[in-house]
């Protein structure tokens, strides 16, 4: 049984292998309002968040937005890499992920073919 | 929706929308005296004025600008009485909304509970800085929890570090599952889209 103890132990223990956090600059946006829900965005997050823990990424965070206006293209996600674009991936599903992952935040590659926009900011 | 989890997690992104820092989540099942489920957010967002507050089942009205059509709420109405139930939405211009959604339990047509723990585990994840407590209560049995203790406690390091979501995952799937004796009353679908 997991318990808050347990999270404190973890603390100590993640804290003496990473003396410094790594400033979270790689981002995932995931489009959560009523249509990006209805749409399996919440899969679509629960995937994502397999992928950090199994790739064991330290340096993603994890966001989630509201209905911006695509629905039909839903679940949207976002992936904003440091002194880059900001890239939209449109339909896109759990099984989409793990490629997402590997291809774009790992190695800096676009998957092109799920791409809907690029955002330069 | 096939699952009421997903309407949570609906109804907790408009408490975000609305500008809300503090969410609270309650669920209470009560199986035995009352036969209901309750599902209630409480939020400190700007809140609606009374009229806005009886329009907002009406699915063509919506405070989005993207699209002039709005089906969270309306959904959830829609579902809450099919079985026997209701939608009510409290709300006070600058201090905060109560939407309270209550189901017979054992209706034949409410939508299992479903996937609770990716549910929270998403808000939590994804919203760090919002003060979400969350409280489930199954007949006597009663799980709850704040996202404060938790980043209180991991101080500089981040809820997605991997091993503290593994943690997350975990904490939450045992003690829900606690809840129910161990028993997978809440069901529901794998997979939303198949």
């Amino acid at each position: 049984m997991k318990t808050i103890e347990d999270l404190k132990r973890l603390r100590e223990q993640v804290q003496s292998q990473t003396s410094v956090r790594q400033e979270s600059s790689k981002q995932i946006i995931v489009g959560m309002g009523t249509c990006g829900i209805a749409a399996g965005a919440r899969e679509v997050m629960s995937a994502i968040l397999d992928e950090i823990a199994k790739r064991r990424l330290e340096d993603v965070m994890v966001r989630q937005t509201g209905c911006i206006g695509m629905c039909e293209k839903e679940v949207l996600i976002d992936v904003v890499l440091p002194g880059q674009p900001r890239i939209t991936y449109g339909r896109v599903t759990a099984t989409d992920i793990p490629k997402i992952i590997a291809e774009h935040v790992i190695h800096g590659h676009i998957v092109k073919e799920l791409v809907v926009g690029k955002i330069t900011e | 929706m096939r699952e009421l989890s997903l309407h949570i997690l609906d109804l907790v992104q408009n408490a975000i929308e609305a500008g809300a820092n503090k969410v609270r989540l309650d669920i209470v099942e009560d199986m035995s005296e009352m036969d209901t489920l309750l599902i209630r957010v409480i939020d400190n967002g700007q809140g609606m004025d009374d009229d806005t507050c009886q329009k907002v089942i009406d699915p063509f009205v919506t405070s989005r600008t993207t699209r002039r059509v709005g089906l969270g709420l309306p959904l959830i109405d829609m579902s809450t009485k099919r079985c026997a139930g209701y939608l009510t939405i409290v709300s006070t211009p600058g201090s905060g909304t109560v939407v309270e959604a209550l189901y017979k339990h054992s209706h034949w047509d409410r939508p299992p509970l479903g996937n609770i723990v990716e549910t929270v585990k998403s808000i939590i994840i994804a919203h760090p800085e919002l003060n979400f407590s969350y409280s489930h209560t199954v007949e006597k049995n009663v799980f709850s929890m704040v996202t404060q203790e938790l980043t209180e406690i991991l101080g500089n390091i981040s809820l997605t570090q991997p091993d503290v979501l593994i943690w997350l995952h975990e904490y939450l799937t045992q003690n829900i599952m606690n809840l129910y004796n161990s028993r997978n009353l809440y069901g529901g679908v794998q997979d939303e889209n198949n």
